[in-house]
């Protein structure tokens, strides 16, 4: 960690409030998110209990399931909320844009997309389970789902793996939102903790922010795991629906009929909303806090990303051929995710630094950026460099900065408030800095006008520079080589491989837990 | 290796701190809990003095916020259950399927069951012991290739000079001449992945049965080697509640646990900095200072691995001038240089405070940080 | 304690070396297999291995190509392949814009941005991103050099060019790394982020694996621990024995804790230069300055490198001496460190580019000085072996005392994936292990 960063930490801690760690918000923020509480029953491998979900705050919806163990249940809960998802999510479809592209056809760009928010980094755990165990579920034959439910699960997977890309904002967890924005007088594993973390940043009026976090803890989590002491608490309740259920169906009064499992339901119900609620409220007062901060310069370009992702899964979601996603990705694509991962994050460092004044002074503290006044320059400079023919421009640029940048001669920089120029270190001593400027100028035997910085103008020069890579062509998965295990089978072919990508019924289909 | 003892003046030591506390005994979980922070000395005397935690952090105020939920009790206990029954049917597949071992020969034996007292008494933990140890003797002698497997046997294990009882959920299997250690955990794993955390705790309790059960065999004349570092845990495949068995190599846990018990049997020279006389077993209103005297080295993973991380954590937030900085984790820390007090560190990068000697690199460090800070914030931070 | 080390290999090195590599090109020539793996151990003669199977190769008629993972790599091929095979037609593959380096003008290496030029060439050599580019090419051989620095990405975007392969490299080093979160990738056999050899191995379990049992960089100081504390499973020994290798310095002329440490590693092959014990950041000031001003003095000092290829010795001077550190920062400050000594020519670089590299002397900065907590990253087993490793006469460690007490109260919680092999030894026990050597050379420095 940076020491302008645990800076934050220590200043937060000896003033009991939280600090900035970041002067502009670095994630796209909807105007209308999708905001998703999500908890699941302990113990099992995912079993869904319930979720608070919606776009307006004064209205959640409650989706519970009374006993998550029974799968009729649960599917029945997935298909209620793929009703309350689904129309949601594809909203966005269908305005777009015409985006032409360089030796490629022009494609169709969504205007906007949907934001999902959760809480912790665990309801992007939950979405990614959700979607795994249900976009293969069959909508016919005998274990036969609702329609929305694997369409669900596709969307629920499409959000996770995009969650998973840096600088992606379509599925955002609070918690990450953030710390990113603010530092904490307590450390990172308990600003996991979204209570705590909440009462930090915006405690109470009257109140300091680490009274009011000490306060917040041990109360109800904000999921998807539950506390402990809720489940003992959960225990009679459920129980008293298993009976419920049980005796009306033995019973056979029928005025009866219904009401003992609908009390008993309610009573779950009433359990689940008074543990989730005051998560709810964090959540929009956490859209309140971050929708203040000014956005950084790149998010836009960010989010077009997102929505040219969210266009092409749409469109592919509409193609009667297309399948879910597989359950693993192939060797192909594995290795595409991430390099693609790992382009997103070059560009995602570099972009906030350059949004960012806070983050720009870590790296200038590391040494690797200085800022400064520029005090004096030679714009006529000409030189001719060796194995050159032709003296090129090359004007000189002599700063005064208080910064320490490590730069040996020849180290080659990139200008925050000029993305256009390009230099190079000629002479770096304690508090001068001269450097020659080798592009941005335009091509001709003059710089080109306004491209050579005046005097008294004050700029940030890095030396992280993100280089741009392109996408490798990848072999196409029939020509997966031996090295890789060979071209997989094809789909179908072999339903228990680990590519396979048919629908089919999971064992747990016809299973239940007792 | 374990059974060197401590020496009858320590155990005097250990007895006087714990007076009359109730005591824990160790089992895999809390050994394996030995790798989290060996640089605590409180840590280190408690867990000498085998003092039951939890109750020491009831009577400190600062009850330990653990728990297990009932809902995952239940499943843990139904998919044991189901993995073990008849007469381990499905364990023999799953062995056969990753050891392959022979599944229809070999017998189990529950050590748990039958005995002098009938059928269905449920015998002494040495008795246990006595016959565990037979078992284990009867099935090293016997076929090679036969899959025994001992069901809830009970191994010993020296910690800091005090005998603990290990209790695998799982068995130890015999195949090929090498036994294996089972671990069974209800847990997923799903297209071939499982959650890390998880995993690398079940993989370091298997690594303290190994290590007790190459004592044993070490103990019964069998070669240690015998007892195999590759384990099998099995788990629940999918979202279904079918077994899948996995081979993991616990080699690197194996070293870690034997380094944290040879740790812990030198806990004499923590005691050499304790006053004499100390006890923790006194009025309520005295246990905190009396456990003061033990300094600890609270962080905060400790909040996930020590019932009195609570206690340590307000202690840690409440010394020096603005807290230790340590409360705010490793990578704040290490950021600073080793200046250890929040109040320091801050007057340091204010320029408030004169570096002492040896400080000058991290206070200027910290003035730059600051001035930085300052200049990026506009000036108001 | 418990681990079984197998002993290192007994008898005549140049006959283990050479039974070796005779084992290596019967199991090429034999084509009995798709692939032939060979685990070299630090300066191992894998690059004399490299030349002699494409010398071979190229002799029964067979076109092949070379993958090599840096430029640098590229060209100490071609230079060896162009001294052994003086008459071999050898193309070099490059981006628009290289050279050959002089080393190479007027040899049998022609140079060209395009495969098709070099169509009538027995051997072509390029970096593993730009074979990525070639298209509609295809060989019956390739050696991947480098092979476990090798990203198993990158492997998938070469492996369609050739039908069968020779990979070298050393298991010892660091892994390649991911600038992302890579664990979702780590239950696939295939997993993008592991190194080329784990994935082949996995996919393709009958691949025969070669050992290479002589380290010739190593001197007889130095081979032995590297080989207890890094590779405990395949040990390897020097190739020259005790006394065969020597440094010489002039007489000490300030007589302080440098010149103490110079004197003591001229004579045992290791120094370690310990400064009093302190946290502090990555960027140590003190252990900069003292890791420059060592490096500085070995050079003032008019040092003489005898061995059994020089042996009438040659000036240590400052090609022959290298400076390991771990992080970007530290190494930009050790730089401008030697800028005001005027050692600018000393070669000063992180572990993951050292990787591969030879120097006479290194001096190191330990990964886990000054540290207030060890972190995977500053244990990290490979590190601490590549840093241990470039030394062909002795290897001099700058670190705070404490070392010993950081890694004692470091918590051992790793994270465990399922289908990914436990690297091993872990870092605590080879850390542990070079510390007790370095232990028997230490000169305390007082500032």
């Amino acid at each position: 960690m940076s020491t302008i960063a645990a800076l934050g930490r220590l200043r937060a801690a000896a003033t009991g409030y939280a600090q900035p760690a970041a002067t502009v918000r670095h994630r796209h923020l909807s105007a209308r998110p999708m905001v998703l509480v999500p908890y699941v029953l302990a113990g099992e491998a995912f079993a869904p209990l319930a979720v608070l979900v919606g776009t307006d705050r004064d209205r959640p919806h409650l989706l519970a399931v009374p006993q998550p163990r029974d799968r009729d249940r649960r599917f029945a809960h997935a298909a209620e909320l793929a009703g309350r998802l689904l129309p949601h999510l594809g909203a966005f479809a269908a305005e777009t844009e015409t985006i032409e592209r360089r030796g490629d056809d022009p494609y169709e760009r969504s205007l906007d997309a949907p934001q999902v928010l959760v809480p912790t980094a665990g309801g992007i755990e939950y979405l990614r389970l959700l979607g795994r165990s249900t976009r293969f579920r069959r909508t016919d034959g005998e274990f036969a789902v609702p329609a929305g439910v694997p369409l669900l699960g596709r969307w629920s997977t499409w959000l996770a793996d995009r969650a998973g890309v840096p600088g992606s904002s379509v599925l955002l967890a609070m918690t990450d939102l953030l710390t990113q924005a603010w530092a904490t007088g307590q450390s990172a594993m308990e600003d996991g903790d979204l209570a705590s973390l909440l009462a930090w940043i915006d405690p109470p009026a009257g109140r300091r922010g680490d009274e009011a976090a000490r306060e917040a803890e041990g109360g109800p989590t904000a999921g998807p795991a539950t506390d402990p002491a809720f489940d003992e608490r959960l225990v009679p309740l459920i129980t008293a629906f298993d009976e419920a259920v049980a005796a009306e169906r033995e019973s056979d009064e029928d005025a009866a009929r219904g009401e003992r499992e609908r009390r008993a339901e309610q009573a779950i119900r009433d359990a689940l909303a008074a543990e989730l609620m005051p998560t709810w409220d964090r959540m929009w007062r956490g859209v309140d806090l971050l929708s203040a901060l000014p956005a950084g310069a790149s998010v836009a370009g960010r989010w077009e990303a997102d929505r040219a992702s969210y266009s092409f899964f749409a469109a592919d979601l509409a193609d009667p051929e297309s399948r879910p996603q597989p359950r693993v990705p192939g060797a192909i694509s594995a290795a595409a995710q991430l390099a693609g991962r790992e382009r997103a994050q070059a560009r995602l460092d570099a972009e906030q630094v350059r949004d960012d004044p806070l983050l720009m002074a870590a790296v200038r503290l590391a040494g690797e950026a200085f800022r400064g006044e520029l005090i004096a320059v030679d714009a006529e400079r000409m030189v001719t460099e060796p194995g050159k023919k032709t003296a090129r421009p090359r004007p000189l640029l002599v700063f005064r900065t208080e910064d320490e940048p490590l730069f040996g001669p020849g180290t080659e920089l990139a200008c925050v408030e000029r993305p256009d120029a390009k230099a190079r270190v000629l002479v770096n001593e304690p508090g001068r800095m001269e450097l020659e400027l080798f592009g941005g100028m335009g091509g001709g035997k003059a710089p080109k006008p306004g491209s050579v910085p005046e005097r008294g103008e004050v700029l940030c020069w890095t030396s992280l520079i993100a280089e741009f890579r392109r996408s490798p062509d990848w072999p196409a998965v029939e020509d997966t080589p031996w090295t890789h295990g060979g071209p997989p089978p094809e789909p179908g072919s072999e339903p228990d491989s680990a590519t396979a990508t048919g629908p089919e019924p999971d064992d747990d289909a016809l299973e239940e837990w007792s | 290796m374990g059974t060197t003892g401590t020496t009858g003046a320590i155990a005097g030591r250990l007895e006087q701190l714990r007076g009359e506390l109730p005591t824990r005994n160790h089992n895999a979980r809390t050994v394996a809990a030995l790798a989290a922070n060996p640089g605590c000395a409180r840590r280190g005397v408690l867990d000498a003095a085998g003092i039951e935690k939890t109750v020491l952090a009831e009577r400190l105020g600062f009850p330990a916020r653990y728990g297990r939920s009932p809902f995952a009790i239940g499943r843990g206990n139904v998919f044991e259950a189901r993995v073990k029954a008849d007469d381990g049917r499905e364990l023999r597949r799953l062995l056969a399927e990753v050891l392959g071992a022979d599944p229809d020969d070999g017998a189990l034996v529950d050590v748990d069951r039958g005995g002098p007292t009938g059928p269905t008494a449920r015998p002494g933990r040495e008795e246990r012991v006595a016959r565990t140890r037979e078992a284990l003797l009867r099935a090293a002698s016997g076929d090679p290739d036969a899959c025994a497997i001992l069901d809830h046997p009970l191994l010993p294990l020296d910690v800091a000079g005090r005998r603990a009882y290990l209790e695998p959920d799982a068995m130890a299997c015999r195949v090929a001449g090498r036994l294996h250690v089972v671990e069974i955990k209800s847990f997923a794993i799903i297209d071939g992945s499982a959650d890390p955390g998880k995993l690398a705790s079940a993989t370091r309790q298997a690594a303290v049965y190994v290590h007790a059960l190459r004592g044993l065999a070490e103990e019964l004349g069998l070669d240690p080697e015998s007892v195999s570092t590759d384990i099998v845990l099995v788990c629940a495949q999918d979202f279904a509640n079918r077994p899948i068995a996995v081979v993991l190599d616990v080699r690197r846990e194996l070293a870690t646990t034997r380094r944290r018990l040879a740790r812990l049997s030198g806990v004499e020279e923590l005691f050499a900095e304790l006053p004499e006389g100390l006890t923790f077993d006194v009025a309520e209103e005295r246990v905190g200072a009396a456990v003061a005297r033990v300094p600890a080295a609270y962080l905060p993973d400790c909040l996930s691995a020590c019932e009195l991380a609570l206690f340590c954590r307000d202690e840690a937030r409440a010394c020096g001038t603005g807290g230790d900085v340590g409360t705010l984790g490793t990578s704040v820390r290490g950021a600073l240089g080793g200046i250890d007090d929040i109040g320091t560190a801050l007057a340091l990068a204010d320029g408030t405070r004169a570096p002492e000697p040896g400080q000058e690199d991290v206070a200027r460090l910290l003035r730059r940080a600051q001035a930085l800070r300052h200049e990026a914030l506009g000036g108001v931070g | 304690m418990t681990t079984a080390h197998t002993r290192a290999p007994q008898g005549d090195p140049a006959a283990l070396a050479a039974a070796a590599t005779a084992a290596v090109l019967a199991d090429l020539g034999s084509g009995a297999h798709r692939g032939v793996v060979v685990d070299s151990p630090p300066g191992a003669g894998k690059s004399t291995l490299v030349v002699r199977a494409a010398g071979e190769l190229a002799a029964s008629g067979e076109r092949l190509m070379i993958v090599a993972q840096t430029n640098n790599q590229v060209d100490d091929l071609l230079v060896r392949l162009a001294e052994e095979h003086p008459h071999l037609p050898v193309g070099r593959l490059s981006a628009t814009g290289y050279r050959l380096p002089p080393a190479l003008v007027g040899t049998s290496v022609s140079n060209a941005e395009k495969a098709e030029a070099l169509d009538a060439c027995a051997v072509v050599v390029a970096t593993a991103a730009k074979w990525a580019l070639v298209q509609d090419r295809r060989w019956p051989w390739a050696i991947v050099d480098e092979a476990y620095q090798m990203r198993s990405d990158a492997l998938l975007l070469v492996a369609r060019l050739f039908d069968r392969a020779l990979f070298v490299g050393d298991p010892g080093q660091l892994d390649p790394f991911a600038t992302v979160d890579t664990s979702r990738w780590h239950s696939l056999s295939y997993d993008p982020s592991q190194s080329a050899v784990v994935v082949l191995r996995r996919h393709n379990p009958d691949l025969p694996v070669h050992r290479l049992p002589v380290s010739w960089r190593l001197p007889a100081s130095a081979a032995p621990l590297v080989s207890d504390a890094f590779y405990p499973f395949t040990p390897f020994r020097s190739g020259t024995g005790p006394g065969e290798r020597s440094l010489r310095f002039e007489a000490a002329r300030e007589h302080d804790a440098y010149d103490t440490v110079v004197d003591v590693a001229a004579g045992s092959g290791w120094g370690l230069l310990e400064l009093p014990a302190r946290f502090t950041g990555a960027a140590d000031e003190e252990a900069v300055r003292a890791v420059a001003t060592l490096a500085a003095r070995l050079l003032a000092r008019g040092g003489t490198a005898v061995g059994e290829r020089t042996p009438a010795g040659v000036p240590l001077d400052a090609s022959r001496i290298a400076i390991g550190v771990s992080h970007r920062e530290q190494r930009a400050r050790v730089e401008s460190a030697l800028r005001d000594l005027g050692a600018t020519e000393i070669v000063v670089d992180t572990a993951n580019r050292l990787q591969g590299r030879e120097f006479d002397v290194t001096v190191v900065l330990h990964p886990l000085s000054g540290r207030r907590d060890a972190t995977e990253f500053h244990l990290e087993t490979g590190r601490l072996c590549v840093l241990a490793s470039r030394h062909r006469h002795a290897c001099l460690v700058v670190a705070r005392a404490g070392i010993p007490e950081l890694l004692d109260a470091h918590p051992t919680a790793n994270p465990v994936h399922l289908g990914v092999p436990v690297s091993f030894p872990d870092g605590w026990e080879a850390n542990q292990a070079v510390l007790a050597e370095l232990g028997r050379h230490r000169v305390s420095l007082t500032p």
